[in-house]
């Protein structure tokens, strides 16, 4: 199946030297894809890239096998582009007139299910409300593959929680493939089901959320068994003290050896040990074949 | 129709536990043969997951035979669990509360009694397999 977004080699570079590095992965269709890292880390810049609004320094990015612009993507900004004049009509107005594709059924009924009002200027309506409308902008053109940055960064948690459904309830109807960006891991953990981590301009972790989950598992136990771990797995993680070490491990199978006691990783445990080791990653075959050796301190 | 919840702190994947409401709710006679399970959409709107999730959970019972999914239609129960008749459930529930009152009357609370009743079961389960 072609990947609904593909990175092959990716990089760009601006005056101040290299936001993204030699990315490589690929995102299957119908996917809810979360998109981790620090501040400075390249998400958006990975996102702009995916959309189109910024040009590769290096390799390529595509959706659905084709060209970004061309392939069916929306996406909503940081600053979410409202005009605080408008009324929501009025924006309504503006994206049809806009695109050729839209749905204005779909964004009408979208806004009354959530009950903002179409008379009401943009400016007097909540933050988790401004959200809303941009995002029935969004997906009123109907795109394959919907991309996000930073959606959820200034709301309160319960708006938070309504934008989560309304998106959830759109791509139950849809099918369509979501990438947002965030900075709260715990927003993540039920709505999407493919991680993407990226740490100082490279890929760490891409890959389904159950599989990284089932493939990782904390270790306890002796201090002096550690390094016959170490030696076989590959460590993300561990903390020692003179009797104990603790490690996370990535290994889809049990450590046979009984002075370990082993239980599962969270998804959280498991983003922030990566984001603190960026030496570490998590990557799928094809994509590990297309990095530099030498540049790449795998741990693997 | 049932409605589902999480337990976000229980450390029970997400889809794990609609399975279990599910595998609950026809043991307890609230759903039945026939009953249609809401919809992913109907889910998602509500509890705010992935609708991959839901599909994931229904996939797994229907893997074990207990509903069946009919393209455009929906998920029904097509089985149910716990098989005991109405009766013999109504009697054993009759004797596990009296039984409950005489373990209170003895000094035990709820967790000794959960206690207790976890160890008769793994023991009885525990013959009936070997």
């Amino acid at each position: 199946m072609t990947p609904a977004l593909e990175a092959t080699g990716l990089g760009k570079r601006y005056r101040g030297g290299w936001a993204l590095r030699d990315l490589s992965l690929a995102v299957p269709e119908g996917r809810v894809v979360a998109l981790v890292g620090p501040n400075g880390a390249g998400k958006s810049t990975l996102l702009h890239l995916a959309v189109g609004l910024l040009d590769p320094t290096h390799g390529t990015v595509r959706a659905f096998g084709e060209p970004v612009r061309q392939a069916g993507v929306a996406f909503m900004a940081q600053d979410k582009p409202l005009y605080d004049g408008f009324t929501v009509a009025e924006m309504l107005r503006f994206g049809r007139t806009l695109n050729p594709g839209w749905d204005d059924d779909l964004a009408r009924n979208r806004l009354a299910e959530l009950e903002i009002p179409l008379r009401r200027k943009v400016g007097r309506l909540s933050g988790g409300q401004q959200t809303q409308v941009a995002l029935t902008l969004a997906v009123a053109k109907r795109p394959r593959l919907l991309v996000l940055d930073e959606p959820l960064a200034d709301l309160d948690p319960l708006a938070r929680q309504d934008v989560l459904r309304a998106l959830m309830s759109t791509v139950a109807e849809s099918g369509m493939t979501v990438v947002f960006s965030s900075h709260v891991v715990a927003d993540l953990k039920d709505t999407c089901d493919w991680l993407v981590v990226l740490n100082r301009g490279r890929l760490q972790v891409s890959g389904d959320i159950d599989e990284l989950v089932a493939g990782h598992r904390v270790l306890r136990g002796p201090v002096e068994a550690a390094d016959a771990i170490a030696d076989r797995l590959p460590v993300i993680a561990h903390e020692r003290t003179d009797r104990q070490a603790t490690l996370l491990v990535r290994s889809a199978q049990p450590v046979p050896d009984p002075r370990w006691h082993e239980h599962r990783v969270d998804l959280e445990q498991m983003v922030l040990a990566y984001l603190r080791d960026p030496g570490s990653s998590a990557l799928p075959r094809p994509a590990l074949a297309a990095l530099g050796k030498d540049d790449r301190p795998w741990s693997g | 129709m049932i409605d589902f919840h999480l337990d976000r702190a229980s450390g029970v994947a997400t889809y794990l536990q609609l399975v279990h409401q599910v595998k609950h709710a026809l043991r307890l006679g609230l759903l039945r043969p026939g009953d249609r399970l809401p919809t992913a959409k109907d889910v998602v709107a509500r509890l705010a997951i992935n609708p991959n999730t839901v599909l994931k959970a229904y996939r797994e019972l229907e893997r074990e035979g207990l509903v069946v999914g009919r393209p455009g239609m929906g998920t029904f129960v097509e089985r149910t669990l716990g098989g005991a008749s109405p009766a013999a459930r109504a009697r054993l529930h009759a004797d596990l509360s009296r039984l409950a009152l005489d373990a209170r009357e003895a000094g035990l609370d709820q967790e000794d009694l959960e206690a207790l009743f976890a160890s008769v079961l793994g023991d009885t389960y525990r013959e009936e397999i070997a």
